[in-house]
């Protein structure tokens, strides 16, 4: 082949490929039935959305566009109508949205728990404490590091949460250092400084393998980690795809969808990584 | 140590047994970044030979511009584009957003000054004579430039490299605009942070290595005709 055909089969080469990403983008385009679904990254990263997904989207026809990001990040999403249902894990941030009309009919479809993990030496002595407040004030008075995700999650908002009962403030201290990152990352970082996290218990069992950290604390009634679907409002948002945003919201809390939830990680982790709960009540849960 | 093994096992063995979830990402990072380095082509080639071959008043504080675009850090381009494809945004109307287009989008803008620069670069370092001379042999401007751009090819592939491996490589952007979306956006460098954070290095460590061969292979062509036009 000469140098010049070799050029021009590269180029008509170049020229095919991005005709067929052209196509491949409008196809899927001209649905019109795309979602938009914000969701807290523990959703994801613990595989059990790379199960409902197809399921929903066999069954409804949409194409549901998962956009994995913190429950704190979701919700912004939402309050600038940029999703169309939220699945979520940071109650008062939620009900704050859902008050301020952003979000409609907040159901409730899952829950799990937080654990407080650090190294097995287990330097603050909190190993056996029944009050993960007390446990953080063990942690603080120590001096032991504490790593924060600092990223506005679900799980950040719980650890803040647990810092001001302790009234404490450990913003700014020498043993406290913010990652910024996601749950995965901040118990790498973890791990690796030997230090102590408050982890949603999925993505600690799904990374445990790779982690020096051990649960510390756990059990505790301030420790439950709630999930709820919301549907971004139409009515402030008249973009929103609202049929869309209710279909999945609906398929959240169907007996299918639950049954599928009460047995996943069962076979990998030995025991489930949620709890199913659409029709019951919050203040039921973790009683 | 034993980590790294498993990882470059892994890779060879989604690469062997064609995993389609692993081709589908793979074909995809090449459609994505191969498009947006087409696009880049024709706006960085134009704009940087028509910058090098005139003079305009503030023309230096123009070329400082380019040369400080080559280095986009490609989150604040993610950024910027996510902000203007908002269903809110000014370009919403387009409804592109987490699709393989904004990501097209995103990385045509991150390769495009990475290629002017250099094309600005090559077409200048030619002698000033030898466009005297093309001119002076009756040629019409119109084809001076193509003769330019023919003597400036070697480096003008390596711009083509650049900007490819720039945005092959790139993440921040891609996850940002395209959302990382099972079977729809996902290409080898986001799918490669999400498996990192489940925690499934091995799996990240094969992606990684996918990424290099893919890379490897693109560049080999490249150089391969690059290097037979070298001058002897």
């Amino acid at each position: 082949m000469s140098a010049k055909n070799f050029r021009k089969m590269f180029f008509l080469g170049m020229l095919a490929i991005l005709a067929a990403t052209l196509m491949a983008a409008n196809s899927v385009q001209a649905q019109q039935k795309n979602i938009i679904l914000a969701t807290t990254t523990s959703t994801q990263d613990s595989g059990l959305l790379d199960v409902l997904i197809p399921m929903f989207e066999k069954k409804t026809g949409f194409f549901v566009k998962t956009i994995a990001v913190g429950s704190g990040q979701a919700m912004a999403m939402g309050q600038k109508g940029e999703a169309d249902v939220l699945l979520v894990h940071s109650p008062a941030a939620e009900k704050k949205f859902v008050a301020e009309g952003y979000g409609i009919n907040r159901r409730l479809i899952m829950h799990n728990d937080f654990i407080v993990v650090g190294p097995s030496e287990d330097p603050a002595k909190i190993k056996g404490i029944k009050s993960t407040v007390d446990s953080f004030k063990k942690i603080a008075a120590s001096g032991a590091l504490f790593l924060s995700r600092a990223d506005k999650s679900g799980t950040h908002s719980k650890e803040m949460g647990i810092w001001k009962a302790t009234g404490i403030n450990p913003e700014g201290q020498k043993w406290y250092q913010q990652t910024g990152l996601g749950m995965g990352q901040t118990l790498n970082v973890t791990s690796e400084k030997k230090g102590y996290t408050l982890a949603d218990r999925g993505t600690y069992l799904a990374l445990k393998k790779n982690l020096s950290l051990d649960i510390l604390a756990e059990g505790d009634a301030i420790l439950l980690n709630i999930y709820h679907v919301i549907e971004v409002n139409p009515a402030k948002f008249p973009k929103v795809n609202v049929a869309g945003g209710k279909a999945f919201a609906d398929f959240m809390v169907s007996k299918e969808v639950q049954d599928v939830i009460k047995t996943f990680g069962v076979e990998k982790y030995g025991s489930p990584l949620f709890f199913p709960d659409a029709g019951k009540k919050e203040e039921e849960l973790g009683k | 140590m034993g980590l790294i093994l498993e990882g470059i096992y892994k890779a060879f063995y989604l690469l062997f047994t064609l995993d389609p979830e692993v081709m589908g990402v793979t074909l995809l990072s090449l459609q994505i970044s191969g498009t947006a380095t087409l696009i880049s082509l024709m706006m960085g080639i134009s704009v940087g030979t028509a910058v090098a071959l005139t003079e305009f008043p503030g023309r230096k504080f123009v070329v400082s511009l380019i040369n400080t675009g080559m280095g986009l850090p490609p989150v604040v381009v993610g950024l910027f584009v996510t902000i203007f494809l908002w269903r809110n945004g000014p370009l919403g109307f387009l409804e592109i957003l987490y699709t393989p287009a904004a990501m097209i989008l995103a990385q045509a803008v991150i390769a495009t000054p990475i290629v002017m620069g250099i094309t600005l670069a090559a077409i200048q370092s030619l002698p000033r004579n030898l466009r005297l001379q093309i001119l002076a042999l009756g040629a019409t401007r119109i084809q001076m430039v193509r003769i330019l751009v023919k003597e400036a090819k070697l480096p003008l592939l390596a711009g083509v490299m650049a900007g490819f491996g720039g945005v092959i490589s790139e993440v921040g952007a891609s996850i940002m605009v395209g959302g990382n979306i099972k079977g729809y956006s996902r290409v080898l460098t986001t799918a490669t942070v999400m498996e990192t954070s489940r925690g499934n290095f091995d799996i990240a460590i094969a992606l990684g290595i996918i990424l290099l061969i893919l890379a490897y292979f693109i560049n080999l062509v490249l150089t391969h005709i690059q290097q037979r036009e070298r001058p002897r």
